[in-house]
């Protein structure tokens, strides 16, 4: 499980790194939204992974550590809250720039001019 | 008295919910009026703390709680005096702003307040995960004050700004999730603790965690290689907004301080000074790219924007010397913050008179009101490049002196005189083109108020007063640092504390 667990926060991290790098923000805003997922899985992990174990002390003798749950129900809020305003920023910068470069207009075209 | 630690996140906080209520929310008098009185309830609050702290330290556990695993909030010197430092900022940039720079878009004041929460917050703190979370409110509102206003260049500055600060959110959890697996507590008094305990198979884990960290803070703080974004975001940013910034960058400093400087420290274990051979040679670059950033500037905000920059690797730099160093850095921040936030209010009211040369250092009309807004320009300058009798003047003197000795007293001694000069240069180049190479008549330019003068002077003036008293200053400074790195309450006094009705 281990290690299926850490190939998924592996794939979701380089994609997103690799999406914020991109030039045009419909990708960075995806891109920050796989590292948030990320992240929170990530979080998740951090109080080591147990199956069928309850996050209360006391219930039985086989529990998981409660402190990361809340740690990653904090961060999915903030996130969530940070994603949506970066959407309405990108919508808005389309509207004030003319273009959804984040630079505000594409760099001249080179090699065929992808950016 | 016993809730005194939590009143300065409370009263912004409660005053900006109450502000985006009907009776407020639509009538920008009451909402100016309202703002003003809050911070200067922080402001009575803030010094309250300030004298209550220099006897005992004042632990607040949230909700009764007890530390490590209930949250709690530390008022020692140190962030009490960085509490009292924002209060005194954001009551000059919110004078500023009344002035009518609050009007050009929608809820300006409950942002202010909140983002006045998020840094007192973020410096009251003692639990890191809590840190996280201020940081994300006084990032959000920084978000939507930056936009303030509206208009292209603010627009494109924020989408690198919110990108960049996204990203370091998403490294800030990563390094938490780290340090939690390792450490097993968020609690920054037991991180110190059981820091020294680490088994040496799980300190490589650790030492990736104290450097992810160190990477967020230096994000905000303006680092070097992480700098890129400062100058165009200070210098696109309304007045009151860039004023307030000033103190941003300084919330990552004392992060560094706090995470760098005590939790990962000298007594460490095995990670001890763990970021020490990475500080050294950024907070040099971060010096010399900010000299270089100051000669080059094409306007007056980039220039200050830069010398914002200078500062950070100056503070940088007191930490890597250490001991005596951190207590003056402490001194220099103080006057740097308010003498910086001085200056871009003073950027934007010189700009507004030179019709459409704004402030960019080219010929222009002259300057309605050059008397004033001269003078006032030269004592900023004065004092921010650090000519005697100003208070920069004994900040630099302080550092320099802390520095004697020390393994790198060459740096500190060349680094610090030479960027000084360099500033001189371009503070001086940048007067005499403002107010000297003038030709025609001056236009019928808005004339600065009483308000937007007095918020200037409100700044400026803590310069001259913090040579004034100096000596008692310099000394709670010392003894802040001092307190920070040896008698930061361990866990057990933090329950002892909090046990005490």
């Amino acid at each position: 499980m281990e290690a299926l667990y850490a190939l998924c926060v592996g794939v979701l991290t380089t994609c997103g790194i690799f999406l914020t790098l991109r030039g045009r923000t419909f990708p960075v805003v995806m891109g920050i939204t796989l590292l948030s997922y990320a992240v929170n899985l990530f979080l998740f992990s951090s109080g080591r992974l147990s199956l069928n174990g309850a996050a209360i002390l006391g219930i039985s003798t086989h529990y998981a550590d409660p402190l990361p749950q809340a740690l990653v129900l904090t961060a999915i809020v903030i996130g969530f809250a940070m994603t949506a305003f970066v959407v309405i920023l990108a919508m808005r910068a389309r509207a004030d720039l003319g273009d959804d470069h984040v630079d505000g207009s594409a760099p001249p075209e080179k090699n065929g001019g992808r950016s | 008295m016993q809730h005194l630690a939590i009143l300065p996140i409370l009263v912004p906080m409660l005053v900006g919910i109450l502000q985006l209520l009907p009776p407020l929310q639509s009538n920008i008098f009451r909402q100016r009026v309202s703002s003003l009185l809050a911070v200067l309830a922080l402001l009575a609050v803030a010094t309250l703390l300030l004298v209550t702290s220099t006897s005992a330290t004042q632990v607040y556990s949230l909700g009764g709680w007890t530390p490590p695993f209930g949250i709690v909030l530390v008022a020692d010197r140190l962030s009490s005096m960085m509490v009292l430092l924002t209060t005194v900022l954001g009551f000059g940039a919110l004078l500023y702003a009344c002035a009518g720079e609050d009007n050009t878009g929608m809820y300006f004041h409950p942002l202010f307040l909140f983002q006045l929460t998020g840094i007192n917050g973020a410096f009251l703190t003692g639990d890191i995960f809590n840190l996280f979370v201020f940081f994300e409110i006084l990032l959000i509102a920084s978000y939507a004050l930056l936009i303030h206003g509206g208009g292209k260049q603010k627009t494109q500055a924020s989408v690198h700004y919110v990108t960049l600060n996204l990203v370091g959110s998403a490294m800030f959890l990563f390094a938490l999730g780290i340090l939690y697996g390792t450490l097993g507590t968020l609690n920054m008094a037991d991180m110190a603790q059981r820091v020294t305990l680490l088994h040496p198979q799980e300190a490589v884990l650790a030492q990736t965690g104290a450097l992810l960290l160190l990477l967020v803070f230096g994000l905000k703080s303006a680092m070097l290689p992480l700098h890129f974004w400062l100058p165009r975001t200070y210098a696109s940013a309304s007045a009151p907004v860039a004023a307030l910034f000033a103190i941003m960058t300084k919330v990552g400093v004392y992060s560094i301080y706090r995470v760098h400087g005590v939790i990962f420290g000298e007594g460490a274990g095995l990670l001890a000074d763990v970021a020490l051979p990475w500080l050294w040679p950024l907070a040099i670059l971060t010096l010399i790219i900010g000299t270089i950033g100051v000669l080059a500037s094409p306007t007056l905000r980039t220039l200050t924007a830069n010398l914002v920059l200078v500062s950070v690797g100056t503070l940088l730099l007191t930490l890597v010397v250490g001991g005596a160093g951190l207590g003056a850095g402490l001194y220099y921040m103080l006057h740097t913050t308010l003498v910086t936030g001085a200056l871009f209010l003073l950027a934007d009211l010189i700009g507004k008179q030179r019709g459409k040369a704004e402030d960019r250092f080219v010929p222009s009309r002259p300057i309605t009101q050059g008397g004033v807004l001269g003078a006032l320009f030269f004592i900023a300058a004065m004092a921010v490049v650090g000519l005697p009798p100003l208070s920069g003047f004994v900040g630099k003197v302080l550092i320099l002196q802390a520095s004697n000795g020390s393994a790198g007293m060459l740096w500190v001694w060349s680094l610090i005189l030479l960027s000084g000069l360099a500033a001189l240069v371009a503070v001086s180049r940048a007067g005499t083109t403002l107010f000297w190479k003038v030709s025609g008549d001056p236009g019928d330019s808005p004339l600065a108020t009483r308000l937007q003068l007095a918020a200037v002077v409100w700044l400026l003036l803590a310069s001259p007063l913090l040579v004034i008293f100096g000596g008692p200053a310099a000394e709670f400074t010392e003894a802040a640092a001092a307190q920070m790195q040896l008698a930061y309450p361990t866990v057990k006094e933090m329950m002892n504390a909090v046990n005490q009705p």
